[in-house]
């Protein structure tokens, strides 16, 4: 990938007393990509968000974005100067209307885009004059992601934007993502449960378990290099381990009666003409989807 | 134009998006000269990444399938081309309709067929066919 780097972690580790929510997580994001962050609850992703925007520090590696150091407090508020952040809690001041909160935010961002507020309270309808506390959820979300996306911001940090919202509220969302991606060049990291969000609109993916990042790439290749390699042998099927493959990536082998189910993360043509080696009566390549993806690899760490 | 991408197939969806396209060609949705919807507004129909609709849209610029006019859009290729294409695929058609026909006779299942072509296509087979010779 020739795109500039937006966000790049290297060996990044946290430590609050005694528990390790970052254990050498790597990972970068290219320009103008759309990044989904996948973990479960606890995999470290909040604090991910939190140490790339210099509002934590991690205890050793390095958080980059736009190329600036996040534990650098200068370069801290440069970073969340031109990044677009909705945090996880939606938090807003309850007691503004939805008209003083914009024009409020407004007023810390030199680039703010006027233009885009007209157009995002028309495609939201967003009742100006109600208070914060007396929006909906979904209301709530909304306000969130047009006072991210109106200050010009370059990088786009979401952390789970479509939490609690329904169906069709969620969608609109990604909608709003995507079109703004689309017209303003703007590079996108957002935290999310929901796989088949990221299966949506994501170019780039990051699976976090247990503070390390356990895929990571371009979301098609990451597609195109799982595979599921099923053999069925005649009799019982041989006993091998994952050691026992010299092919690189053997993510996974599972053996059930006479059928023996390798998972690979590196393609299949060297897992192929080693498994043919065992003897199996037939061989079949079945592709593995993101959720099967996610499943294994947060399994396989635990 | 109707294009459809299944995000959770586990197939490229740029992969997806390119058959489609030749698909409309083949069937003639879409003729030579036509103009297919730009980046954005595709990314924003079918809310997918406007980077996968662009790197479908390259590739398939690449096969010569389509052409990409600087500032004004992407039209599907002058005739001469797509014509063979169509012909090579529509006699293609012929060999399939005639293996998935056999296969059928022998009482492979549909499913089965699917995985044999997938399998065929991925060079399994044939690796496994070729044993430690010649490789």
């Amino acid at each position: 990938m020739s795109e500039p780097l937006v966000v790049e972690a290297v060996d990044l580790r946290k430590q609050y007393d005694g528990t390790h929510a970052l254990r050498g997580l790597s990972f970068a994001v290219p320009a103008g990509s759309i990044c989904g962050f996948l973990g479960r609850n606890g995999a470290g992703k909040t604090t991910t968000i939190k140490v790339l925007l210099g509002m934590t520090r991690a205890s050793s590696g390095q958080a980059r974005v736009f190329g600036l150091a996040s534990d650098d407090a200068n370069a801290g508020v440069e970073i969340r100067r031109r990044t677009g952040f909705v945090s996880d809690e939606k938090d807003l001041y309850d007691y503004m209307t939805v008209a003083d909160i914009i024009r409020f935010t407004a007023s810390f961002y030199p680039r703010w885009r006027a233009d885009l507020e007209q157009h995002y309270i028309r495609r939201f309808e967003l009742p100006l004059y109600r208070v914060v506390k007396a929006l909906s959820r979904g209301m709530r979300t909304r306000v969130a992601v047009l006072l991210a996306l109106c200050r010009g911001a370059e990088l786009l940090v979401l952390d789970e934007p479509t939490s609690g919202l329904d169906p069709a509220a969620a969608e609109d969302v990604l909608q709003t993502i995507v079109s703004h991606v689309a017209a303003e060049q703007a590079t996108v990291f957002f935290s999310t449960h929901q796989i088949a969000e990221v299966d949506q609109i994501a170019d780039r993916v990051v699976i976090i378990d247990s503070g390390r990042a356990v895929v990571s790439g371009a979301l098609d290749d990451v597609r195109a290099r799982f595979r599921r390699v099923q053999l069925v042998f005649e009799g019982e099927a041989p006993d091998v381990t994952a050691a026992a493959f010299r092919s690189p990536g053997i993510e996974r082998i599972d053996r059930r009666g006479r059928v023996l189910t390798v998972l690979s993360s590196a393609g299949v043509e060297a897992v192929v003409e080693e498994a043919r080696s065992l003897n199996p009566v037939s061989v079949d390549v079945v592709p593995v989807t993101l959720k099967e993806i996610f499943l294994e690899s947060v399994k396989v760490e635990n | 134009m109707l294009f459809r991408t299944n995000p959770s197939s586990g197939v490229p969806i740029y992969l997806q998006l390119m058959e489609q396209v030749k698909h409309a060609i083949e069937t003639g949705a879409l003729k030579p000269g036509d103009q297919l919807p730009g980046i954005r507004p595709l990314a924003e129909e079918l809310v997918m990444n406007p980077n996968t609709v662009a790197k479908a849209y390259r590739e398939l610029e690449h096969e010569g399938v389509i052409e990409l006019r600087h500032g004004a859009g992407a039209f599907v290729a002058g005739q001469a081309r797509g014509r063979k294409v169509t012909e090579a695929i529509r006699a293609g058609q012929g060999i399939v309709a005639t293996a998935v026909e056999r296969l059928r006779a022998r009482g492979v299942s549909d499913e089965e067929i699917r995985r044999l072509f997938e399998a065929e296509l991925a060079g399994l087979a044939k690796a496994a066919r070729s044993g430690g010779l010649g490789e």
